[in-house]
Parts: structure tokens; C-alpha cells; sequence
């Protein structure tokens, strides 16, 4: 109405006041973009000039004499990016014009509140400086340091990591936006992510982040990039590492442009050497790694309107202990026996057989508008091109040419609309498509792990954010996601009749081609999946808060869990999925009090999750081949509960002295069966002291220990397997875990100024101070070869 | 880039999503199932061929699969001559491509990389190898069979990849990786 009345006003002057040269008004009014309520007190300036205004109570504002001609005005507000609006003036003019209230989203954090992905969810973060501490590990060594995270390892180089003791495809991985499929599903499949490309990585715990998908049973893994300030600037960042143990080490370099019109440019890249690492007392021959990996990410970061384009590329080569390569089960005894790998040489850098090859592309283009007074609306496009080479010893003509080899081809559009206006209120909500392929690429010569195939997936979500009061907030969401997977796959005619009855339960999926043993099917699965999620927080006196989360999720059998068939040689096991699996649905309840203080903070976590139809790979019996005996893992389904606690633990001793500690305590039942969950992560705790001096170059040295006890829950899959020699039985402890260990590690670090504006930073660390031998439960070659020895490292990061 | 058109972005992107799957579905490796089929590095059939002058005994071992032995068979020709020496030569073939392929070929030209051992619960029948690879170690391919006196038991072939060369001829200390383990029934008489 306001608005109307004024049109008439500058209606009426305008009738009035014509052809005066210099006698002409500018009025307008003030209001914020995000709910069109007026904004009091802003300033108004027409550049290069001593013109002012300012608001009033009702966001008007008002330039009286002013000539005709071409103005910049300058708008500011103290809680508001500054804008910069031209008019061109030729008569009295009335103008809207619209402020932002949020200054955070557009600069690099400065609130140190409301980072978190969902206000209610339970979450932990490692910031760039701790990212930086592992320039030349990988993402599942960084992550492995928060509390209740733990990993799957396969050797030192392949890392995977573990949220409350559930990993690969129960774990979202979210790299800028981008849900990452990069063959997660195997134990032996690490992430294929360059954290020197991130910012920041949280992690979720719990099934609270439904915007990325339904199948978060274990959690969330968020790899955030940096949000730049809208200023012109140009600075960049070069770290370099180096270690003694591998000799090798790795050179990251970054340079970022920025500009105040909002564009800016980042181009990063890294190589990564390591020849074979040590043990204590050996040499572990084949276990180095070349790694190089390059992103760049260009945008656009404007409030009203931006967009984004990021491209990064990976490219992984690691070597696999040359020891774990066993033949059969006769050889695992001999290599559980020996205790000491069989092969041992000198160093080198060289990566012989057998080993992992695999690049990852990853490209997407996101775009976003705001509207006035509603919300944000974005739109996404990714694509993935995974290839995944695997190579064994192998004979003759074969001898370089990889047992497994499959590209996974993804792409996914996806919009997502942010309702906030409201201060009380926010909705989320958002759908997406995507279309993935995998092809087993042909001559690999043998059968294929995981068959070609086509999967179709639709998705749409809704989450609503209630603010009770200043210190209360409710979280409440749905998703639906549907997919459906077709693939192609041979059978061996035996196993689809007689071992698995495929032709009396799917006699849908025979093509009628029948060529020799082999039997040519289509499989093809639909699934539904719903997933929600609930939540609460509340902020006490003395910084303490609340969060309780409830989540259901489920999650489809992955093709390794439905197709995969064959022998796989590093683990001397056959492993089996079965067409009969279905989905899992999981209940996640996770509590967490926190205390977010420099001087005395704790975080104590208790969750319970109960996992229905938990998917499972464990050991069922043997079967002989021609190569002699295997073990065979089947994927099978059971009722399973996982709960524990996570503590951490920080306190300001004195003005320079820190301590820092944390511990993780989980239980895993398979209550089906009544036994433990297999590969389920032993208590773990970390204390660290550090010592900080601001005044001498920002000193740091840190010591820091942590435990890791024997796991003594285990499921006993021990067996008993003829051996043809020596013409008797012989037992094979696959199952027993390995003893309790204690690893000290020291860290120093000093910063000094550099060139004009810059710094560099000096770091001397020690791993594994006193050379300790042991063996790690969760690590896949644990039957083989002792974990790491001592480890000097130097790291230098300069800033410019 | 001020006058971003937010509309022709998602445009753009649409655009993109819909080619690829025009372009995916039009790709050729669809249906490559066919090259898919084949375990080329199976060993199907083993023939151990013991010869001494006219007294020939063949034991074959053939499982088409590459899976479970349930399928397999073990044909013994005859039974062995006490007190005799035989000349023996393995045949290591993959029976499924045709024709079937020699794979004894391929362990002989690796030879520095495999070894076959050899076992049997018969007390005196002793078994040597007689072939030798470049390093002058030996293979295993041809060998000296010795019998002793009557009996009944098992002769077991093993062969192995990358073991330790030279070893003590006991597979168990040879390490490396077992591409083979076949088990015979066999007579002395």
C-alpha cells in the first residue's frame, strides 16, 4: 500500500517537475532480500560524491537535487554485504532496492555457530589445519583420529574409513555436493578422494542427512570446498612433506583468484610418491604408491544468483603386499604360521604385482538463484567415470593384464529448494535422478566380479527445521528413493540349478542362452526405499548443549552383495552374493551432550542402532578347486544391533598446556545367531598434551598416544581344512585377533613470516616413536605382515 | 557473467543429463557379454603320463567348471610296477578354448617363476624332478618316478607360483601361490 501511495507521489512530481536540469529526486526504499522486512539505518552514498542518505523507520530513503545522468550508489548496513546499485536518472525516481542479511554464506566462516550441516545432527569436523597434518595419508587416516570413526584397512595405502563400525556402502560420501560411487562396496575399495583438495570434512554420525540420500545407515562424510570472501585477491599455498619411512613424501600447491564482481578460480594439484614402507623388523616389499591427483573449481558467488563448476581427477596406483598374494587356503595356514611375510627384499620404489590402478573423474556444474522474500533454488549436474584395474600374479601372455577391471559410469541431476524466509521455519526439500553403468571391461580373461550393469535411481526428500526458541530446535524429514537395477550376468549352469535353485526362484531372469556350463541371465531388481529422520537440540547456560536424533534408513543390496562370484586371490577366499538378498532398514538413536569450551569442553555420544536384515560377508565353508582349497564367504542376512559410546575430552591446564583426549567404545551383536558382528572396530582411546607458545612463533610440540585393545568379541569362523599333502586335517585360525597395542607419536610445529604477507610453516613429526610391532584387527592383511614402524616426517607449508 | 541466465544453466545441465543417456545407450560395449565367458587362465585338465618302456599309466584329472571339484574326475589308467622307474611328464591344458590350450608351455617358459612338488603317502615311491629352469633350478615338468614295494595311496602335484627357488622341495616352505593342487589314487602292485 506504502508502495502504491508513493507511486502516485513520484507520479505527481513528475508531473510537476519537468526539464530541471538539476532539480531532480532519488527516493526509494530499503528492504532485506530474504524476507522483505525494512532495514533501519542503512547508508546510502552516490559515488564520488558527498551525497548521503540515510533510512528511516520505514527503510525510505531520499537525494534531493541531483542532475540527470548515470550514478553509482553504494548501499550499506552493518549486518549487510555492501551493494553497489547504477540507475541512470533522467526524472524523480523511486527505486526498491534489497539488502542481504548473510554475510557468512558469502565470506569464509566467521560465525562460529550454525556450521553444522543440520542445527540437530551429531557431527565432528577436521578443519584445514588438520588437513593438512595428512597432505600425504589418506582420507580414512585423517578421518580415523575422530572419535567413533575408525578403518578397514588392506595394507597402509588403502584406507577405508568406519563410522560406528560400518563402512563402504553404509557410509555417504559427499565430496563438494557430489555423492562419490567409486566401487565403494568393496573391503578393498578406499575412497578415492585428494583430501588436499578440501576445506573442511565433517563427519556425520547417525542417518540424519537425508538431502543426500536414504542409505546412510553408519553415516555421512561431508568434503567441503572453501567458501572465498567477494573481494579481489590472488593467494595461494604449497605444502611438502616428507617421510622417512617410504621414503617418499608429496608436493601439494593451490592458487585461488578472487575478484569483487564474486567469479573466483582455484586450480590445485598433488603428486604423491612412496616406495615399499617398514615394518620394525622388515622391509614390507610391494607396499608403495604414486598418486596424482588435480581439481579445479571456477564460480561464480554472487547472493542473489552464482554458480559453480568443480572437476577434479584422481589417479591412485598402491601396491598390495607381495606376501598377501596366496593361492589357497593351504596357504594362508603357512602364511598365519610363518608370522613373517615370505617375501622380503630391499627397498624400492618400484609397484610390482599385485595391485590397484584407478582413476576417478569427477565434474559438476551447480547453479543457484535466490528469490526474494521465498527461498533458494539450485539445480546440479554431476558425472562420474570410475575405473577400477585390479591385477594379480598371473601367467604367460596374461602377466599384464588386470583379474578385475570395471568402469562405473554416474550422473545425477539433482534441484533443491531452501524455503527460509522464515526465521522459525526452514524446508528443505529437493529431487534427483541419476543413471549409472557399469561395464566390465572385456579381456581381463576371467569371469567378472561385478557384472555389467544399468541402474536407475529417483529420489525426493523434505526436512523441516523448527525453531521452538533461541535455545531449542526440532528437525523433521522424509525421502523416498526409488531404483531399479538391470544387469547381465553368466552363471555357471550348476550354481544357477542345483547350489542357488535361481531357475525355481527367478526363472525370470534366463535368456535361454545356454553356452556349455555357463548360463547368459538378466537380473533385474526394483526397490523402494524410505527413510526419515528426527530431530532435537537445546542450548544450555555454560555452553552446553543437547542433541537427541532418531533415523531410519535402508539401503539396497549393492551389486557386490547380489552379483559378485569368484575367487579372490588376496584374500584366498571366494566370495559369493546371492539374488535372494534384500534391503536392509536401519534404526539409529544418538545422543550427544556437548560442551563447546576452549578452557573445559567434552562431547559424550551414546548411540544404538538396530539393523535389520544386516548385511553381512562371512565365512560358510569350503569349496576345492583345481587351485586346491578356499574358503567360501557368502553374503548372508541377519538382525543385528551396534551401540556404544563416544567421549572426547578437552581441557586448558595452564595458559600454554593443553589436553586433548577421546574414547570410542562399541558392541556388535549379530542377534540372529546370537555372536558378535564380524569386523567390528575394539575400544580405542587417544590423550594427547600440547604445548603452545604464541609469543615464539606460534611453537607447538604435542605428544600423543593411543591405545588400541584387543578385540575379544569376535565371531569364531575358525575351520578346519585337508590338507592333500600331508594327507590330514589342519585348522585355520582365521578368526582370533590380534593383541591390545600402544603407539606414542610426537608433533612440533613453529610459523614464521615470509615474503611480504606470507608464512611458512615448519613441522617435525614422529610416528610411532618407539618402533612398535603389531597387528590391527581391521587391517585385511593382518595374517601377513606387521603394521608400520617408526616414521620421521617433515612438512613445510608456505602461504603467499 | 553478471547477466548469468540461471534458466539457460539449467538448461545446460538438463541437456547434459538427457545425452548421456542417449549416448550411453548407444554405446557398443552393451553386450559384450559373449568375451566375458571364458576363464582363460583355468587349468582344466591335468595328464600325468608315467612311461617305463611299454608300461604306460596315465592320470588324468579334467573339471571343465573352474569351480567346485564336485564335477570333477580323477581317471587312473592302471596301477604302477613295484620296484620300477617311470619317466614322468606333466600336461597342463585349458580344455574349455578350442583347441584346448597347452599351459605347460607357459610354465615352462616362466619356469624361474613356478615349481611343481610333488607328495605321496606311499612310503618308498620317490619322486624327482629332472628338467631345470635358467637358474638351473628344477620345474618339475618331466620326472623320475622310483616305485618300491606294493602299496596303495595317494600321489599329490601341486604347482606353485612364485615360490622360493631353490627351496627344500616341500611345498608348505616354498611359499608362493598355489595354481594348481591335484590329489590321485593310486596302486603299487
Amino acid at each position: 500500500m506504502k508502495l502504491f501511495y508513493y507511486c502516485v507521489f513520484v507520479c505527481c512530481l513528475y508531473t510537476t517537475t519537468s526539464a530541471q536540469k538539476c532539480n531532480l529526486s532519488f527516493k526509494g526504499k530499503v528492504t532485506d532480500f530474504h524476507d522483505s522486512s525494512i532495514i533501519i539505518g542503512a547508508s546510502l552514498q552516490i559515488e564520488n560524491s558527498n551525497k548521503y542518505a540515510t533510512t528511516d523507520f520505514d527503510g525510505l530513503f531520499e537525494f534531493n537535487n541531483i542532475c540527470a545522468g548515470k550514478y553509482t550508489i553504494i548501499i550499506k548496513h552493518v549486518a549487510c554485504d555492501t551493494k553497489r546499485i547504477s540507475i541512470s536518472i533522467t526524472e524523480d525516481t523511486f527505486k526498491d532496492i534489497t539488502l542481504e542479511h548473510h554475510l557468512n554464506e558469502l565470506n569464509e566462516v566467521i560465525v562460529k555457530t550454525n556450521t553444522k550441516t543440520e542445527i540437530t545432527s551429531v557431527e565432528q569436523s577436521l578443519k584445514k589445519a588438520a588437513i593438512d597434518n595428512f597432505t600425504d595419508k589418506s582420507l580414512g587416516d585423517a578421518l580415523s583420529t575422530l572419535s567413533g570413526v575408525s578403518s578397514l584397512n588392506t595394507g597402509n595405502s588403502i584406507v577405508k574409513p568406519m563410522i560406528h563400525g560400518l563402512h563402504s556402502s553404509r557410509l555417504l560420501l559427499i565430496n563438494n555436493n557430489v555423492r562419490m560411487f567409486d566401487q565403494e562396496w568393496g573391503d578393498e575399495h578406499a575412497p578415492n578422494i585428494d583430501i588436499n583438495a578440501s576445506e573442511r570434512i565433517t563427519v556425520v554420525k547417525g542417518a540424519n542427512t537425508l538431502k543426500y540420500g536414504s542409505d546412510a545407515i553408519g553415516g555421512l562424510i561431508l568434503i567441503e570446498p572453501k567458501k572465498y570472501a567477494v573481494k579481489d585477491s590472488l593467494f595461494g599455498s604449497t605444502i611438502s612433506s616428507f617421510n622417512s619411512n617410504g621414503f617418499g613424501g608429496n608436493i601439494n600447491s593451490e592458487i585461488v583468484k578472487t575478484y569483487k564482481s564474486g567469479l573466483f578460480a582455484k586450480l590445485q594439484a598433488n603428486y604423491k610418491q612412496f616406495g615399499d614402507f617398514k615394518a620394525p623388523d622388515y622391509y614390507l616389499t610391494n607396499s608403495g604408491l604414486k598418486s596424482i591427483n588435480t581439481s579445479f573449481r571456477i564460480g561464480y558467488n554472487g547472493y542473489e544468483k552464482g554458480f559453480s563448476a568443480y572437476y577434479s581427477f584422481v589417479d591412485n596406483e598402491f601396491a598390495i603386499l607381495q606376501s598377501s598374494h596366496i593361492g589357497n587356503v593351504n596357504d594362508l595356514v603357512n602364511a598365519i604360521n610363518n608370522r613373517e611375510p615370505r617375501v622380503i627384499e630391499d627397498f624400492s620404489y618400484d609397484i610390482n604385482f599385485p595391485k590397484q590402478a584407478i582413476t576417478h573423474h569427477l565434474a559438476k556444474i551447480e547453479a543457484y538463484k535466490r528469490i526474494k522474500g521465498f527461498g533458494k533454488l539450485s539445480v546440479q549436474y554431476d558425472l562420474q567415470i570410475n575405473r577400477r584395474q585390479e591385477f594379480d600374479l598371473r601367467r604367460g601372455d596374461l602377466r599384464n593384464t588386470p583379474v578385475i577391471d570395471l568402469r562405473l559410469f554416474t550422473n545425477s541431476l539433482q534441484t533443491d529448494l531452501e524455503i527460509d524466509y522464515s526465521d522459525e521455519l526452514k524446508l528443505n526439500t529437493g529431487i534427483l535422478v541419476r543413471y549409472q553403468q557399469n561395464d566390465a571391461i572385456s579381456g581381463t580373461g576371467t569371469n567378472p566380479l561385478i557384472p555389467d550393469f544399468d541402474k536407475y535411481e529417483a529420489g525426493a526428500f523434505a526436512t523441516a527445521n523448527y525453531k521452538l526458541n533461541f535455545d531449542t530446535e526440532f528437525n523433521a524429514g522424509f525421502r523416498y528413493d526409488f531404483s531399479r537395477i538391470d544387469a547381465r550376468k553368466n552363471y555357471n549352469l550348476n550354481d544357477w540349478q542345483e547350489t542357488y535353485n535361481y531357475d525355481e526362484l527367478f526363472p525370470e531372469f534366463e535368456t535361454g542362452v545356454i553356452n556349455g556350463t555357463r548360463i547368459s541371465t538378466k537380473p533385474e531388481f526394483t526397490f523402494h526405499n524410505f527413510s526419515a529422520s528426527l530431530g532435537f537440540s537445546k542450548s544450555f547456560e555454560n555452553d552446553i548443549s543437547l542433541f537427541i536424533n532418531y533415523g531410519l534408513a535402508s539401503r539396497m543390496p549393492n551389486p557386490s552383495e547380489l552379483f559378485s562370484d569368484g575367487l579372490h586371490h588376496s584374500a584366498a577366499r571366494i566370495e559369493t552374493g546371492l539374488l535372494t538378498i534384500n534391503k536392509e532398514i536401519a534404526n539409529n538413536f544418538i545422543v550427544s551432550l556437548e560442551r563447546n569450551n576452549d578452557d573445559f569442553g567434552f562431547v559424550i555420544s551414546p548411540y544404538y542402532k538396530y539393523i535389520d536384515g544386516f548385511i553381512q560377508l562371512i565365512p560358510v565353508g569350503i569349496t576345492t578347486t583345481i587351485r586346491g582349497a578356499f574358503p567360501v564367504w557368502e553374503h548372508n542376512q541377519i538382525d543385528a544391533r551396534i551401540f556404544g559410546i563416544d567421549v572426547d575430552v578437552n581441557k586448558k591446564i595452564s595458559k600454554r598446556f593443553n589436553y586433548k583426549g577421546n574414547i570410542s567404545l562399541l558392541k556388535g551383536d549379530n542377534l540372529s545367531d546370537d555372536i558378535a558382528l564380524i569386523h567390528m572396530p575394539s575400544t580405542s582411546f587417544t590423550n594427547s598434551i600440547s604445548y603452545t607458545n604464541k609469543e615464539l612463533n606460534l611453537l607447538t610440540v604435542s605428544l600423543q598416544n593411543k591405545t588400541v585393545l584387543q578385540q575379544n568379541q569376535f565371531p569364531d569362523y575358525n575351520f578346519n581344512t585337508f590338507n592333500a599333502i600331508q594327507q590330514q586335517d589342519v585348522f585355520v585360525d582365521i578368526s582370533s585377533t590380534p593383541p591390545a597395542y600402544s603407539l606414542f607419536n610426537i608433533q612440533t610445529s613453529a610459523v614464521f613470516k615470509a615474503f611480504k604477507k606470507g608464512s611458512l610453516k615448519l613441522e617435525f613429526n614422529v610416528d610411532n616413536l618407539f618402533d612398535v610391532s603389531y597387528r590391527e584387527n581391521l587391517n585385511r592383511l593382518r595374517y601377513f605382515a606387521d603394521e608400520l614402524g617408526r616414521n620421521f616426517n617433515i612438512k613445510i607449508k608456505i602461504n603467499y | 557473467m553478471k547477466t548469468l541466465n540461471i534458466t539457460n544453466t539449467i538448461k545446460l545441465v538438463a541437456i547434459l543429463f538427457i545425452s548421456t543417456f542417449t549416448l550411453s545407450s548407444c554405446s557398443d560395449d552393451q553386450d559384450d557379454e559373449l568375451d566375458h565367458g571364458s576363464e582363460e587362465e583355468l587349468i582344466t585338465t591335468v595328464t600325468y603320463t608315467l612311461t617305463s618302456g611299454n608300461d604306460v599309466v596315465n592320470l588324468i584329472f579334467t573339471d571343465l567348471t573352474g569351480g567346485s571339484l564336485d564335477d570333477a574326475t580323477y581317471e587312473v589308467s592302471g596301477s604302477l610296477s613295484a620296484n620300477t622307474t617311470y619317466t614322468g611328464v606333466l600336461k597342463l591344458e585349458n580344455a574349455t578354448e578350442s583347441p584346448a590350450e597347452n599351459i605347460t608351455l607357459e610354465v615352462k617358459a616362466e619356469g624361474d617363476e613356478h615349481e611343481f612338488f610333488f607328495a605321496s603317502s606311499i612310503a618308498d615311491l620317490t619322486i624327482e624332478k629332472t628338467d631345470t629352469d635358467v637358474n638351473g633350478n628344477p620345474i618339475g615338468i618331466e620326472t623320475s618316478v622310483s616305485t618300491g614295494n606294493a602299496g596303495t595311496g595317494t600321489i599329490t602335484i601341486v604347482l606353485k607360483h612364485e615360490p622360493t627357488k631353490p627351496n627344500d622341495g616341500i611345498s608348505a616352505n616354498a611359499g608362493g601361490s598355489t595354481d594348481a593342487e591335484v590329489t590321485f589314487n593310486i596302486s603299487v602292485q
